[in-house]
Protein backbone atom coordinates (compact mmCIF):
# COMPACT_ATOMS: atom_id res chain seq x y z
CA UNK A 1 0.00 0.00 0.00
CA UNK A 2 1.27 3.41 -0.77
CA UNK A 3 2.20 5.62 2.04
CA UNK A 4 0.68 8.77 -0.07
CA UNK A 5 -3.27 8.79 -2.28
CA UNK A 6 -4.39 11.66 -4.04
CA UNK A 7 -7.20 13.41 -2.58
CA UNK A 8 -10.33 14.61 -4.75
CA UNK A 9 -8.93 18.24 -4.56
CA UNK A 10 -5.80 16.66 -5.91
CA UNK A 11 -3.68 17.28 -3.13
CA UNK A 12 -1.60 14.51 -1.26
CA UNK A 13 -3.26 13.03 1.71
CA UNK A 14 -1.77 11.19 4.60
CA UNK A 15 -2.55 7.76 5.55
CA UNK A 16 -3.32 7.53 9.10
CA UNK A 17 -3.18 3.97 10.62
CA UNK A 18 -6.19 3.49 13.58
CA UNK A 19 -7.07 0.87 15.80
CA UNK A 20 -10.60 -0.50 16.39
CA UNK A 21 -10.92 -3.58 18.71
CA UNK A 22 -10.38 -5.56 20.88
CA UNK A 23 -12.69 -3.78 22.99
CA UNK A 24 -14.80 -2.05 20.81
CA UNK A 25 -18.97 -2.60 21.31
CA UNK A 26 -19.30 -3.10 18.04
CA UNK A 27 -16.85 -5.33 16.43
CA UNK A 28 -18.99 -8.74 17.77
CA UNK A 29 -16.40 -9.96 20.40
CA UNK A 30 -12.67 -9.37 20.55
CA UNK A 31 -11.73 -8.84 16.93
CA UNK A 32 -9.39 -6.42 16.55
CA UNK A 33 -9.38 -4.44 12.86
CA UNK A 34 -6.11 -2.34 11.59
CA UNK A 35 -7.96 0.39 9.55
CA UNK A 36 -5.65 2.79 6.86
CA UNK A 37 -7.57 5.80 6.66
CA UNK A 38 -7.57 8.71 4.09
CA UNK A 39 -9.57 11.13 5.73
CA UNK A 40 -12.60 9.13 6.58
CA UNK A 41 -12.56 6.93 4.26
CA UNK A 42 -11.32 3.49 4.46
CA UNK A 43 -8.16 2.74 2.22
CA UNK A 44 -7.10 -0.93 3.86
CA UNK A 45 -8.88 -3.05 6.59
CA UNK A 46 -6.86 -5.82 8.03
CA UNK A 47 -8.83 -8.37 10.45
CA UNK A 48 -6.83 -9.42 13.42
CA UNK A 49 -7.56 -12.64 14.97
CA UNK A 50 -6.65 -15.09 17.83
CA UNK A 51 -8.00 -12.73 20.81
CA UNK A 52 -10.17 -16.06 21.48
CA UNK A 53 -8.16 -18.78 20.27
CA UNK A 54 -8.60 -21.48 23.49
CA UNK A 55 -6.88 -24.27 21.65
CA UNK A 56 -10.08 -26.36 21.19
CA UNK A 57 -8.55 -28.40 17.99
CA UNK A 58 -5.29 -29.13 20.18
CA UNK A 59 -8.12 -30.37 23.03
CA UNK A 60 -10.35 -32.53 20.86
CA UNK A 61 -6.87 -34.89 20.52
CA UNK A 62 -6.91 -35.32 24.26
CA UNK A 63 -10.56 -36.12 24.29
CA UNK A 64 -12.85 -39.57 23.69
CA UNK A 65 -14.97 -38.47 21.02
CA UNK A 66 -17.43 -38.13 23.24
CA UNK A 67 -15.85 -35.87 25.72
CA UNK A 68 -15.19 -33.08 22.70
CA UNK A 69 -19.28 -32.55 22.13
CA UNK A 70 -18.83 -30.36 24.97
CA UNK A 71 -16.65 -28.21 23.40
CA UNK A 72 -17.95 -27.85 20.09
CA UNK A 73 -20.71 -25.63 22.09
CA UNK A 74 -18.53 -23.11 22.90
CA UNK A 75 -17.15 -22.63 18.99
CA UNK A 76 -20.33 -21.07 17.82
CA UNK A 77 -22.35 -20.11 21.02
CA UNK A 78 -24.82 -18.56 19.35
CA UNK A 79 -26.08 -21.90 17.68
CA UNK A 80 -24.39 -24.36 19.84
CA UNK A 81 -26.67 -27.35 18.81
CA UNK A 82 -25.79 -26.91 15.23
CA UNK A 83 -22.24 -27.28 16.15
CA UNK A 84 -23.07 -30.72 18.58
CA UNK A 85 -24.98 -31.39 14.85
CA UNK A 86 -22.42 -30.81 12.42
CA UNK A 87 -19.76 -32.88 14.74
CA UNK A 88 -21.88 -35.49 15.80
CA UNK A 89 -23.09 -36.09 11.61
CA UNK A 90 -18.96 -36.11 11.31
CA UNK A 91 -18.35 -39.04 14.10
CA UNK A 92 -21.29 -40.87 12.92
CA UNK A 93 -20.00 -40.97 9.59
CA UNK A 94 -16.74 -43.17 10.69
CA UNK A 95 -19.37 -45.97 11.82
CA UNK A 96 -21.78 -45.28 8.85
CA UNK A 97 -24.89 -45.21 11.80
CA UNK A 98 -28.64 -45.09 11.05
CA UNK A 99 -30.27 -43.10 13.78
CA UNK A 100 -33.48 -43.49 15.10
CA UNK A 101 -36.14 -41.07 12.75
CA UNK A 102 -37.38 -39.14 15.24
CA UNK A 103 -33.83 -38.52 16.90
CA UNK A 104 -33.59 -36.95 13.16
CA UNK A 105 -36.66 -34.95 13.51
CA UNK A 106 -35.46 -33.68 16.95
CA UNK A 107 -32.34 -32.72 16.01
CA UNK A 108 -33.78 -30.48 12.77
CA UNK A 109 -36.35 -29.10 15.25
CA UNK A 110 -33.53 -28.06 17.26
CA UNK A 111 -31.09 -27.16 14.69
CA UNK A 112 -33.65 -24.59 13.30
CA UNK A 113 -34.71 -23.22 16.44
CA UNK A 114 -30.92 -22.49 17.39
CA UNK A 115 -30.78 -21.07 13.56
CA UNK A 116 -33.60 -18.32 14.59
CA UNK A 117 -31.87 -17.72 18.06
CA UNK A 118 -28.40 -16.90 16.10
CA UNK A 119 -30.34 -14.49 13.74
CA UNK A 120 -32.22 -13.20 16.34
CA UNK A 121 -28.98 -12.43 17.76
CA UNK A 122 -27.85 -11.20 15.04
CA UNK A 123 -30.79 -8.93 14.13
CA UNK A 124 -30.12 -7.37 17.63
CA UNK A 125 -26.67 -6.44 17.75
CA UNK A 126 -26.65 -5.70 14.02
CA UNK A 127 -29.65 -2.78 14.74
CA UNK A 128 -28.18 -1.77 17.97
CA UNK A 129 -24.75 -1.01 16.35
CA UNK A 130 -26.78 1.40 13.68
CA UNK A 131 -28.84 2.48 16.35
CA UNK A 132 -31.97 0.84 16.77
CA UNK A 133 -32.40 0.18 20.49
CA UNK A 134 -36.08 -0.89 19.91
CA UNK A 135 -35.66 -4.03 17.62
CA UNK A 136 -32.41 -5.12 20.56
CA UNK A 137 -35.20 -5.24 23.15
CA UNK A 138 -37.79 -6.78 20.63
CA UNK A 139 -35.40 -9.52 19.28
CA UNK A 140 -34.00 -10.53 22.97
CA UNK A 141 -37.88 -10.87 24.16
CA UNK A 142 -38.26 -13.22 21.70
CA UNK A 143 -35.25 -14.93 22.49
CA UNK A 144 -35.84 -15.83 26.08
CA UNK A 145 -38.93 -17.37 24.60
CA UNK A 146 -36.45 -19.36 22.67
CA UNK A 147 -34.31 -19.86 25.43
CA UNK A 148 -36.45 -21.29 27.68
CA UNK A 149 -37.31 -23.70 25.13
CA UNK A 150 -34.04 -25.07 25.36
CA UNK A 151 -33.73 -24.97 28.60
CA UNK A 152 -37.28 -27.21 28.75
CA UNK A 153 -35.59 -29.97 26.75
CA UNK A 154 -31.84 -29.71 27.12
CA UNK A 155 -31.55 -28.10 30.99
CA UNK A 156 -29.47 -25.56 29.58
CA UNK A 157 -30.06 -22.17 27.99
CA UNK A 158 -27.26 -21.70 25.36
CA UNK A 159 -24.38 -24.72 25.91
CA UNK A 160 -26.79 -27.83 26.27
CA UNK A 161 -24.20 -30.66 24.40
CA UNK A 162 -27.45 -32.25 24.11
CA UNK A 163 -27.04 -33.82 20.67
CA UNK A 164 -24.61 -37.16 20.78
CA UNK A 165 -23.37 -39.33 18.75
CA UNK A 166 -26.10 -41.83 17.61
CA UNK A 167 -28.75 -39.99 18.83
CA UNK A 168 -29.51 -37.29 21.39
CA UNK A 169 -29.02 -37.33 25.15
CA UNK A 170 -32.43 -37.91 25.96
CA UNK A 171 -36.48 -37.49 25.01
CA UNK A 172 -38.18 -34.31 24.94
CA UNK A 173 -40.22 -33.49 28.07
CA UNK A 174 -44.28 -33.12 26.92
CA UNK A 175 -44.78 -29.66 27.11
CA UNK A 176 -42.36 -29.29 24.87
CA UNK A 177 -44.08 -29.53 21.78
CA UNK A 178 -47.04 -26.53 23.26
CA UNK A 179 -44.98 -24.94 24.02
CA UNK A 180 -42.95 -24.74 20.82
CA UNK A 181 -46.38 -24.41 18.56
CA UNK A 182 -46.70 -21.69 21.05
CA UNK A 183 -43.68 -19.97 19.99
CA UNK A 184 -44.37 -20.95 16.03
CA UNK A 185 -47.50 -18.70 16.60
CA UNK A 186 -45.90 -16.19 18.56
CA UNK A 187 -42.72 -15.56 16.54
CA UNK A 188 -44.47 -15.75 13.34
CA UNK A 189 -46.33 -12.80 14.16
CA UNK A 190 -43.52 -10.81 15.57
CA UNK A 191 -41.27 -10.89 12.98
CA UNK A 192 -43.75 -8.65 11.32
CA UNK A 193 -42.69 -5.96 13.71
CA UNK A 194 -38.95 -5.87 12.92
CA UNK A 195 -39.52 -5.89 9.38
CA UNK A 196 -41.70 -2.74 10.19
CA UNK A 197 -39.39 -1.21 12.16
CA UNK A 198 -36.48 -1.79 9.85
CA UNK A 199 -37.37 -3.19 5.77
CA UNK A 200 -38.69 0.37 4.90
CA UNK A 201 -36.87 2.73 7.54
CA UNK A 202 -35.01 5.16 5.27
CA UNK A 203 -32.27 5.75 8.31
CA UNK A 204 -31.97 2.00 7.97
CA UNK A 205 -31.94 2.09 4.09
CA UNK A 206 -29.36 4.97 3.98
CA UNK A 207 -27.12 2.98 6.19
CA UNK A 208 -27.00 -0.68 4.65
CA UNK A 209 -28.06 -0.17 1.00
CA UNK A 210 -25.04 -0.18 -1.43
CA UNK A 211 -22.84 -0.37 1.77
CA UNK A 212 -20.38 -3.95 1.35
CA UNK A 213 -21.14 -5.03 -2.03
CA UNK A 214 -20.15 -8.34 -2.61
CA UNK A 215 -20.17 -9.40 -6.19
CA UNK A 216 -21.11 -13.11 -7.36
CA UNK A 217 -17.70 -14.02 -8.60
CA UNK A 218 -15.90 -12.34 -5.25
CA UNK A 219 -18.47 -14.94 -2.92
CA UNK A 220 -17.60 -18.17 -4.84
CA UNK A 221 -14.02 -16.83 -5.34
CA UNK A 222 -13.33 -16.15 -1.48
CA UNK A 223 -15.27 -19.24 -0.20
CA UNK A 224 -17.73 -17.40 1.15
CA UNK A 225 -21.03 -19.30 2.77
CA UNK A 226 -24.51 -19.29 4.03
CA UNK A 227 -26.09 -15.85 4.00
CA UNK A 228 -23.34 -13.89 2.85
CA UNK A 229 -23.33 -16.41 -0.32
CA UNK A 230 -27.09 -16.27 -0.48
CA UNK A 231 -27.10 -12.11 -0.11
CA UNK A 232 -24.60 -12.29 -3.17
CA UNK A 233 -27.29 -14.12 -5.70
CA UNK A 234 -25.69 -17.41 -5.49
CA UNK A 235 -28.85 -20.22 -4.41
CA UNK A 236 -26.58 -22.24 -2.31
CA UNK A 237 -27.86 -24.28 0.19
CA UNK A 238 -26.24 -27.56 1.97
CA UNK A 239 -29.72 -28.40 3.55
CA UNK A 240 -31.10 -28.46 -0.80
CA UNK A 241 -28.07 -29.78 -2.20
CA UNK A 242 -26.70 -32.40 -0.27
CA UNK A 243 -29.47 -32.80 2.62
CA UNK A 244 -28.48 -34.57 6.26
CA UNK A 245 -30.79 -35.52 8.98
CA UNK A 246 -34.61 -35.07 7.12
CA UNK A 247 -34.56 -31.63 5.50
CA UNK A 248 -34.89 -33.45 2.21
CA UNK A 249 -38.39 -34.39 3.45
CA UNK A 250 -38.86 -30.89 4.43
CA UNK A 251 -40.56 -28.27 2.24
CA UNK A 252 -38.44 -24.85 2.36
CA UNK A 253 -37.57 -22.14 0.48
CA UNK A 254 -33.19 -21.04 -0.23
CA UNK A 255 -33.71 -17.05 -0.33
CA UNK A 256 -31.39 -15.54 -1.86
CA UNK A 257 -31.07 -11.79 -3.36
CA UNK A 258 -28.99 -10.14 -5.83
CA UNK A 259 -27.84 -6.89 -4.59
CA UNK A 260 -24.90 -8.32 -2.22
CA UNK A 261 -24.74 -5.69 0.06
CA UNK A 262 -25.79 -5.03 3.95
CA UNK A 263 -29.10 -4.90 3.25
CA UNK A 264 -29.64 -8.10 1.12
CA UNK A 265 -27.90 -10.18 3.79
CA UNK A 266 -30.54 -8.70 5.91
CA UNK A 267 -33.01 -9.66 3.99
CA UNK A 268 -31.99 -13.23 3.38
CA UNK A 269 -31.51 -13.52 7.36
CA UNK A 270 -34.95 -12.44 7.58
CA UNK A 271 -36.25 -14.81 5.06
CA UNK A 272 -34.24 -17.80 6.60
CA UNK A 273 -35.97 -16.92 9.97
CA UNK A 274 -39.41 -17.28 8.21
CA UNK A 275 -37.84 -20.74 6.60
CA UNK A 276 -37.17 -21.86 9.85
CA UNK A 277 -40.07 -21.29 11.28
CA UNK A 278 -41.37 -23.07 8.49
CA UNK A 279 -39.42 -26.34 8.91
CA UNK A 280 -39.64 -26.29 12.47
CA UNK A 281 -43.67 -26.50 12.49
CA UNK A 282 -43.29 -29.27 9.43
CA UNK A 283 -41.11 -31.46 11.81
CA UNK A 284 -43.81 -30.77 15.00
CA UNK A 285 -46.65 -31.84 12.83
CA UNK A 286 -44.47 -35.23 11.29
CA UNK A 287 -42.79 -35.91 14.23
CA UNK A 288 -42.82 -39.88 14.96
CA UNK A 289 -42.43 -42.03 18.12
CA UNK A 290 -39.79 -44.03 18.81
CA UNK A 291 -36.55 -44.25 20.53
CA UNK A 292 -33.78 -41.32 20.53
CA UNK A 293 -30.81 -42.85 20.51
CA UNK A 294 -29.31 -45.78 18.32
CA UNK A 295 -29.07 -49.78 19.50
CA UNK A 296 -25.83 -49.88 17.59
CA UNK A 297 -23.86 -51.23 20.53
CA UNK A 298 -20.51 -49.79 19.03
CA UNK A 299 -21.64 -46.05 19.95
CA UNK A 300 -25.52 -46.60 21.12
CA UNK A 301 -25.42 -45.15 25.32
CA UNK A 302 -28.56 -47.58 26.56
CA UNK A 303 -30.78 -45.50 28.55
CA UNK A 304 -31.09 -45.07 32.52
CA UNK A 305 -34.13 -47.39 32.38
CA UNK A 306 -32.01 -50.12 29.89
CA UNK A 307 -29.07 -49.92 33.03
CA UNK A 308 -31.62 -50.60 35.43
CA UNK A 309 -33.37 -53.79 34.41
CA UNK A 310 -30.33 -55.73 32.34
CA UNK A 311 -27.00 -56.57 33.58
CA UNK A 312 -25.44 -55.98 30.20
CA UNK A 313 -26.85 -52.24 29.61
CA UNK A 314 -24.91 -51.50 32.64
CA UNK A 315 -21.46 -52.95 31.42
CA UNK A 316 -22.20 -51.70 28.15
CA UNK A 317 -22.98 -48.16 29.26
CA UNK A 318 -19.82 -47.92 31.37
CA UNK A 319 -17.45 -49.55 29.04
CA UNK A 320 -18.79 -46.26 26.80
CA UNK A 321 -18.64 -44.14 29.37
CA UNK A 322 -14.96 -45.02 30.70
CA UNK A 323 -13.23 -46.67 27.54
CA UNK A 324 -15.16 -44.79 24.79
CA UNK A 325 -15.52 -45.99 21.64
CA UNK A 326 -13.10 -46.77 18.59
CA UNK A 327 -13.84 -45.63 14.90
CA UNK A 328 -12.07 -47.42 12.63
CA UNK A 329 -8.62 -46.04 11.02
CA UNK A 330 -9.36 -43.20 7.93
CA UNK A 331 -10.40 -39.66 7.78
CA UNK A 332 -14.13 -38.35 7.35
CA UNK A 333 -15.17 -34.51 6.52
CA UNK A 334 -18.71 -33.76 6.88
CA UNK A 335 -20.52 -30.14 6.76
CA UNK A 336 -23.80 -28.78 7.67
CA UNK A 337 -25.63 -25.85 6.87
CA UNK A 338 -25.26 -23.62 9.91
CA UNK A 339 -25.76 -20.39 11.24
CA UNK A 340 -22.90 -18.64 9.34
CA UNK A 341 -22.62 -21.20 6.35
CA UNK A 342 -20.69 -24.09 5.73
CA UNK A 343 -19.89 -25.62 9.14
CA UNK A 344 -17.66 -28.52 8.55
CA UNK A 345 -15.52 -30.63 10.63
CA UNK A 346 -12.77 -33.07 9.21
CA UNK A 347 -11.90 -36.01 11.36
CA UNK A 348 -8.84 -38.15 10.89
CA UNK A 349 -8.52 -41.27 13.34
CA UNK A 350 -5.89 -43.71 14.15
CA UNK A 351 -7.97 -46.02 15.40
CA UNK A 352 -7.98 -45.34 19.27
CA UNK A 353 -10.81 -43.88 21.22
CA UNK A 354 -9.32 -40.22 20.94
CA UNK A 355 -9.32 -38.31 17.40
CA UNK A 356 -5.68 -37.72 15.84
CA UNK A 357 -6.35 -34.63 14.32
CA UNK A 358 -9.78 -32.50 14.64
CA UNK A 359 -10.15 -29.45 11.69
CA UNK A 360 -13.32 -27.42 12.10
CA UNK A 361 -14.07 -25.09 9.20
CA UNK A 362 -15.35 -22.86 10.41
CA UNK A 363 -17.81 -20.29 8.35
CA UNK A 364 -17.19 -16.99 10.08
CA UNK A 365 -13.69 -17.77 9.69
CA UNK A 366 -13.80 -17.82 5.75
CA UNK A 367 -16.49 -15.25 5.69
CA UNK A 368 -14.59 -12.64 7.43
CA UNK A 369 -11.91 -12.98 4.60
CA UNK A 370 -13.83 -10.45 2.99
CA UNK A 371 -13.73 -7.80 5.01
CA UNK A 372 -11.18 -5.58 3.42
CA UNK A 373 -12.46 -6.27 -0.18
CA UNK A 374 -15.48 -4.87 0.69
CA UNK A 375 -14.85 -2.15 3.13
CA UNK A 376 -12.45 -0.32 0.67
CA UNK A 377 -13.68 3.20 -0.12
CA UNK A 378 -16.61 3.18 2.73
CA UNK A 379 -16.55 5.41 5.91
CA UNK A 380 -15.79 4.18 9.19
CA UNK A 381 -18.71 4.04 10.27
CA UNK A 382 -20.01 1.40 7.48
CA UNK A 383 -17.73 -0.72 8.76
CA UNK A 384 -19.58 -0.99 11.37
CA UNK A 385 -23.00 -1.79 9.29
CA UNK A 386 -20.34 -4.23 7.29
CA UNK A 387 -19.06 -6.15 10.34
CA UNK A 388 -22.19 -6.74 11.38
CA UNK A 389 -23.87 -8.00 8.55
CA UNK A 390 -21.09 -10.87 7.97
CA UNK A 391 -22.37 -12.24 11.43
CA UNK A 392 -19.11 -13.17 12.94
CA UNK A 393 -19.14 -15.25 15.98
CA UNK A 394 -15.17 -14.87 17.46
CA UNK A 395 -15.54 -18.50 19.31
CA UNK A 396 -15.58 -20.04 16.08
CA UNK A 397 -13.10 -17.69 14.09
CA UNK A 398 -10.26 -18.34 16.85
CA UNK A 399 -11.59 -21.69 17.60
CA UNK B 1 -11.52 12.35 47.25
CA UNK B 2 -7.81 11.44 47.30
CA UNK B 3 -7.76 14.69 49.58
CA UNK B 4 -9.83 13.13 52.65
CA UNK B 5 -9.90 9.52 51.58
CA UNK B 6 -9.39 6.93 54.38
CA UNK B 7 -8.14 9.96 57.00
CA UNK B 8 -10.99 11.13 58.81
CA UNK B 9 -11.94 9.44 62.46
CA UNK B 10 -15.96 7.84 63.13
CA UNK B 11 -18.02 10.63 63.65
CA UNK B 12 -21.74 11.43 63.16
CA UNK B 13 -20.55 13.79 60.64
CA UNK B 14 -18.02 10.93 58.49
CA UNK B 15 -20.49 7.97 59.22
CA UNK B 16 -23.05 9.92 57.36
CA UNK B 17 -21.08 11.56 54.32
CA UNK B 18 -19.76 7.95 53.93
CA UNK B 19 -23.09 6.76 53.53
CA UNK B 20 -24.10 9.40 50.94
CA UNK B 21 -21.03 8.62 49.22
CA UNK B 22 -22.10 4.70 49.18
CA UNK B 23 -25.37 5.40 48.16
CA UNK B 24 -24.80 7.41 45.28
CA UNK B 25 -21.88 4.76 43.98
CA UNK B 26 -24.12 1.45 44.41
CA UNK B 27 -27.20 3.26 43.06
CA UNK B 28 -25.59 3.55 39.33
CA UNK B 29 -22.83 1.20 38.48
CA UNK B 30 -22.16 1.22 35.31
CA UNK B 31 -20.50 -1.54 33.82
CA UNK B 32 -17.81 -1.64 30.90
CA UNK B 33 -18.99 -3.49 27.90
CA UNK B 34 -16.37 -6.25 27.81
CA UNK B 35 -17.43 -9.29 26.51
CA UNK B 36 -15.05 -11.88 25.42
CA UNK B 37 -17.03 -15.15 24.44
CA UNK B 38 -20.48 -16.92 25.30
CA UNK B 39 -21.00 -15.20 28.61
CA UNK B 40 -21.06 -11.79 26.69
CA UNK B 41 -24.43 -13.22 25.00
CA UNK B 42 -25.81 -13.84 28.71
CA UNK B 43 -24.54 -10.63 29.84
CA UNK B 44 -26.22 -9.01 27.20
CA UNK B 45 -29.58 -10.69 27.48
CA UNK B 46 -29.41 -9.28 31.19
CA UNK B 47 -29.50 -6.15 30.02
CA UNK B 48 -32.26 -6.48 27.54
CA UNK B 49 -36.18 -6.94 27.80
CA UNK B 50 -36.11 -9.92 30.06
CA UNK B 51 -33.85 -9.07 33.04
CA UNK B 52 -33.28 -5.18 32.07
CA UNK B 53 -30.62 -4.25 34.38
CA UNK B 54 -31.23 -0.70 34.57
CA UNK B 55 -34.27 -1.13 37.35
CA UNK B 56 -31.26 -1.25 39.54
CA UNK B 57 -29.52 1.50 37.72
CA UNK B 58 -26.91 -0.54 36.03
CA UNK B 59 -26.43 0.55 32.37
CA UNK B 60 -23.74 -0.89 30.09
CA UNK B 61 -21.33 2.01 29.00
CA UNK B 62 -19.33 1.28 26.35
CA UNK B 63 -16.13 3.27 27.23
CA UNK B 64 -13.90 2.27 30.33
CA UNK B 65 -13.64 6.25 31.19
CA UNK B 66 -16.80 6.24 32.37
CA UNK B 67 -17.47 3.01 33.66
CA UNK B 68 -17.03 1.86 37.45
CA UNK B 69 -17.13 -1.86 37.35
CA UNK B 70 -15.70 -4.40 34.95
CA UNK B 71 -17.78 -7.59 33.91
CA UNK B 72 -15.02 -9.78 32.52
CA UNK B 73 -17.44 -12.27 30.22
CA UNK B 74 -15.28 -14.81 29.31
CA UNK B 75 -12.03 -16.52 27.93
CA UNK B 76 -9.22 -14.17 28.82
CA UNK B 77 -6.50 -15.72 26.26
CA UNK B 78 -2.88 -15.02 26.87
CA UNK B 79 -3.23 -12.71 23.67
CA UNK B 80 -6.24 -10.83 25.42
CA UNK B 81 -4.51 -10.51 29.26
CA UNK B 82 -2.44 -7.10 27.95
CA UNK B 83 -6.15 -5.97 26.80
CA UNK B 84 -7.72 -6.79 29.73
CA UNK B 85 -5.00 -5.36 31.81
CA UNK B 86 -5.34 -1.45 29.86
CA UNK B 87 -9.17 -1.45 30.21
CA UNK B 88 -8.85 -2.16 33.34
CA UNK B 89 -6.31 0.47 34.14
CA UNK B 90 -8.40 2.89 31.75
CA UNK B 91 -11.41 2.83 34.43
CA UNK B 92 -11.59 5.80 36.96
CA UNK B 93 -11.31 4.76 40.85
CA UNK B 94 -13.58 3.24 42.53
CA UNK B 95 -14.04 0.46 40.63
CA UNK B 96 -14.71 -3.16 40.79
CA UNK B 97 -14.31 -6.41 38.78
CA UNK B 98 -16.77 -9.79 38.81
CA UNK B 99 -15.21 -12.76 37.00
CA UNK B 100 -18.16 -13.79 35.30
CA UNK B 101 -18.47 -17.63 34.34
CA UNK B 102 -15.92 -20.56 34.86
CA UNK B 103 -12.97 -19.43 32.38
CA UNK B 104 -12.75 -16.01 33.42
CA UNK B 105 -13.11 -17.62 37.08
CA UNK B 106 -10.37 -20.78 36.21
CA UNK B 107 -10.02 -21.10 33.01
CA UNK B 108 -12.90 -23.73 32.93
CA UNK B 109 -12.92 -26.42 30.53
CA UNK B 110 -10.04 -24.78 28.31
CA UNK B 111 -7.01 -25.55 30.28
CA UNK B 112 -4.43 -24.81 26.98
CA UNK B 113 -1.42 -23.44 26.09
CA UNK B 114 -3.76 -20.30 24.84
CA UNK B 115 -5.44 -19.76 27.45
CA UNK B 116 -5.18 -17.61 31.15
CA UNK B 117 -6.01 -19.78 34.22
CA UNK B 118 -8.15 -17.07 35.57
CA UNK B 119 -8.48 -13.30 35.41
CA UNK B 120 -7.28 -13.04 39.06
CA UNK B 121 -3.50 -13.57 37.31
CA UNK B 122 -4.30 -10.28 35.46
CA UNK B 123 -6.53 -8.11 37.85
CA UNK B 124 -8.06 -8.36 41.30
CA UNK B 125 -11.54 -9.90 41.06
CA UNK B 126 -14.15 -8.87 43.68
CA UNK B 127 -17.13 -11.65 42.83
CA UNK B 128 -16.50 -14.48 40.62
CA UNK B 129 -19.59 -16.28 39.07
CA UNK B 130 -19.58 -20.06 38.76
CA UNK B 131 -21.45 -21.59 35.56
CA UNK B 132 -20.92 -21.95 31.71
CA UNK B 133 -22.34 -19.45 31.51
CA UNK B 134 -24.03 -18.35 34.18
CA UNK B 135 -27.70 -17.75 34.05
CA UNK B 136 -28.56 -13.84 34.20
CA UNK B 137 -30.00 -14.29 37.49
CA UNK B 138 -26.65 -15.40 38.64
CA UNK B 139 -25.25 -12.08 37.21
CA UNK B 140 -27.72 -10.51 39.29
CA UNK B 141 -26.77 -12.21 41.78
CA UNK B 142 -23.48 -11.04 41.45
CA UNK B 143 -24.03 -7.20 41.27
CA UNK B 144 -26.57 -7.54 43.97
CA UNK B 145 -24.12 -8.24 46.45
CA UNK B 146 -21.56 -6.38 44.61
CA UNK B 147 -24.14 -3.31 46.27
CA UNK B 148 -23.61 -4.95 49.24
CA UNK B 149 -20.21 -4.59 49.18
CA UNK B 150 -20.30 -1.02 47.83
CA UNK B 151 -22.59 0.39 50.92
CA UNK B 152 -20.53 -1.97 53.93
CA UNK B 153 -17.25 0.61 52.21
CA UNK B 154 -15.27 2.78 54.36
CA UNK B 155 -14.80 5.73 52.33
CA UNK B 156 -13.35 9.20 54.55
CA UNK B 157 -13.01 7.39 57.52
CA UNK B 158 -9.92 5.35 58.43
Amino acid sequence: MDEKTINDSGKFGDILTINMGPQHPSTHGVLRLILDIDGETIVNATPDIGYLHRGVEKLAENRMYHQFIPLTDRLDYLASLSNNLAYCLAVEKFFDLKIPERANYLRVIFAELARISSHLLWLASHALDMGAMTVFLYCFRERELLLDLFEIATGQRMTSSWIRVGGIRADIPDEFINKAYEFIEIFSEKIKDYEGLLSKNRIWLQRTKGIGILTKEDALNYGASGPIMRGSGIKFDIRKFEPYCIYDKMDFEIPSFEDGDVYSRYLVRIEEMKQSNRIVKQALDELPEGPVMTDDPRVGIPSHEEVNERMESLIRRFYLMSKGFTPPRGDVYSSIESTKGELGFYIVSDGTEKPYRLKIRAPSFVNLGIVPLISKGHMIADMVSIIGSIDIVLGEIDR
Amino acid sequence: MGLIENKLPDNIFTTTLDNVINWGRRSSMWPVTFGLACCAIEMMACGAAKYDLDRFGIIFRASPRQADVMIVAGTVTRKMAPVVRKVYDQMPAPKWVIAMGACATSGGIFNTYSTVQGVDDVIPVDFYIPGCPPRPEALYDALLALQEKIKKEKVVRA
